[in-house]
């Protein structure tokens, strides 16, 4: 017998949320979603959760299994158990609305403000706007995503700043900064360069890892990242940032770590540069700083070859 | 046992203490580090924002230096641990990309053959059987009465198909090695997750929000202190912790080590032979715990 502990919430009769065990025998086959539906309708029909297709299609039952955001319909629920047990609980950085449904307006704002539309160079064709397999390979994975939700749910930067636009949303602009139909592409990469967008990713990899798809944010953003750069939207801290780590190891095969602070903040930015100068202080005076000569490695011009054979 | 060495820029820049623990726990412990010396950065994940292929290259070549080597590479930061597993993970899944790869690197004299070195974090060597046995044989101040949270480091173990813990979600590798050398683990929810270090310069107040609760976390859950496998996690939780107790608005501060000062103190070393006097935070409550033992 298996105990399924459920986070409760109905704020009409209780303002806390609280936990609940049912137990319930697994048959075999069972998906933690199948659990979800037979509890719902034998044990307790008031616990309310999304679901549809049961396919791994429509995205609608995405909730935290043991912590983690998951799709319901796909996972086998005897691969979850711990200790017998598995717990239920909304997805995370979304208001709980009634036990495991949530309010998605957040997530669905972010990927409206991404312009999550084909913004064509010309009128339609007579026929469809053709594209060769290789400029579909681009925007494949992300193409993938069925907005359930799970990377906006773990990701590290929104537990702390709403502001982010989000994993899901960000892979949602890659499918048209990507897109070789689309005209905008500089100024979608200028916009999502601005605070809240592409250089405010932590690299966590927790959208990847909770992705049920191909879709995974992470490297979607990092794809959007080299457009930026190539674009020459360099005006901003994450873009001089990138540019200055390449170029330092362009020179010396490693990273030169008094430089990258200053190149990154930007000479003329005198506010980001003056925030470096405690951090600085500080490790200065416990002599935790990098030698002020910065030395390359051995061999480095096979290196530096490596960087002009890639045109870099 | 012995490795090549690959000691990522961090641990011969800032957190110069890593370079200098790392040297005497493989001392204490009889195993052997070959630094290798031609190897270029990891790349961190930034190279790679801007040319893939020129992060996966780099990378191939420093894998082709231990293979030539006939060694396993080991590194001492999450973040290279990571992004040579990724390099390697692209360049083994294609193999007209790996031809790619190793037309850019024949000039210069390397070949990447993939699979003949293995890539294993320093923390990954010791949470072996071979490694605790190893550990328990070597210990000569068990760490008793010191309770110890780790803090993993994103790139060791997401995205979980490159990582070498059983369960990246819940690992218990780190706790393993803590355990053996005589402390006292402390689980805690954050030690899974961000410290922020990436963003420190684009977004400071949601890197420091991060790093915050991650250390009130582990100081709530009673931790002495944190250990961490990764030197961008150190300079984040330890250099900035100033301005992360002004952000929290808490008074509590926490001693940040890294794995191979804990396992060189437990190795009979002295705090001041691990530079440990270098950290922003004082690591002395470390030490009167210890003396109590």
């Amino acid at each position: 017998m298996a105990t399924f502990k459920i986070k409760r919430y109905n704020p009409e009769k209780q303002a806390e949320p609280y936990y609940e065990e049912f137990q319930y025998d697994i048959p075999a086959g069972s998906t933690v979603l199948d659990c979800m539906n037979e509890i719902k309708w034998n044990l307790d029909g008031s616990l309310t959760f999304r679901m549809s297709c049961r396919s791994a299609i429509c995205g609608s039952c995405a909730v935290k299994v043991n912590g983690h955001a998951t799709l319901a319909c796909q996972k086998q629920a005897e691969t979850m158990l711990k200790d017998d047990t598995i717990v239920l609980e909304p997805l995370g950085n979304m208001k709980p609305l009634k036990d495991l449904a949530v309010d998605f307006t957040p997530f669905w704002d972010k990927v409206n403000k991404v312009t999550p539309y084909l913004q064509p160079r010309s009128a339609p064709p007579a026929k469809e706007r053709r594209q060769s397999p290789a400029e579909f390979k681009l925007i494949d994975d992300t193409s993938t995503c069925i907005m359930c939700g799970s990377c906006y749910s773990d990701c590290n930067v929104l537990e702390v700043d709403d502001n982010f636009l989000g994993p899901a949303a960000l892979a949602k602009a890659q499918r048209f900064v990507g897109d070789s139909r689309d005209s905008k592409t500089l100024e979608r990469v200028k916009q999502l360069s601005e605070y809240g967008g592409i250089w405010d990713c932590t690299h966590c990899g927790e959208c990847v890892e909770r992705c049920p798809k191909p879709a995974e944010p992470f490297y979607r953003i990092k794809e959007i990242m080299a457009v930026a750069l190539e674009q020459g939207v360099h005006d901003n801290v994450g873009a001089r940032h990138a540019i200055s780590f390449v170029n330092s190891v362009k020179h010396s095969g490693s990273l030169n770590e008094n430089k990258l602070p200053v190149e990154s903040m930007g000479f003329f930015n005198i506010k980001g540069l003056l925030e470096l100068v405690p951090v600085g202080l500080r490790m200065l005076l416990k002599r935790k700083v990098p030698p002020i000569l910065h030395k390359s490695i051995e061999n480095v011009q096979d290196v530096r070859r490596i960087f002009r054979k890639l045109n870099q | 046992m012995k490795f090549a060495l690959f000691t990522g820029c961090v641990a011969k820049g800032a957190t110069r203490e890593l370079m200098v623990s790392t040297k005497k726990a493989a001392e204490g412990l009889g195993i052997e580090f070959i630094e290798m010396k031609s190897a270029a950065c990891c790349g961190a994940g930034v190279i790679s924002e801007q040319s893939p292929l020129l992060a996966d290259a780099l990378n191939a070549r420093t894998v082709a230096i231990a293979e030539a080597q006939g060694l396993d590479l080991v590194t001492i930061c999450s973040t290279c641990q990571g992004n040579l597993k990724k390099s390697e993970c692209n360049i083994d899944s294609d193999p007209e990309y790996k031809e790619q790869i190793n037309h850019i690197l024949s000039e210069g004299g390397h070949q990447y053959l993939g699979g003949k070195s293995r890539i294993k974090h320093f923390a990954n060597i010791l949470a072996t059987d071979e490694g605790m046995a190893l550990l328990k044989e070597k210990i000569k101040r068990p760490l008793k009465g010191l309770k110890v949270a780790a803090f993993y480091g994103c790139y060791v173990l997401r995205p979980s198909g490159l990582s070498d813990f059983d369960d990246p979600d819940d690992p218990h590798g780190m706790e393993d090695i803590f355990a053996a050398l005589g402390a006292e683990p402390i689980y805690y929810p954050s030690r899974v997750k961000c410290c922020g270090f990436p963003i420190i310069m684009m977004n400071k107040t949601a890197s420091q929000d991060m790093s915050g609760n991650a250390l009130l976390d582990a100081i709530e859950s009673g931790a002495d202190c944190v250990v961490t496998g990764c030197p961008l996690c150190h300079l984040s939780l330890d250099s900035y912790q100033p301005e992360i107790e002004k952000l929290k608005k808490k008074g509590h501060s926490i001693p940040i080590l890294h794995l191979s000062q804990l396992v060189a103190l437990a190795l009979g070393y002295t705090p001041k032979e691990l530079d440990m006097d270098h950290h922003i935070v004082s690591t002395l409550k470390i030490e009167e715990i210890l003396a109590r033992g």
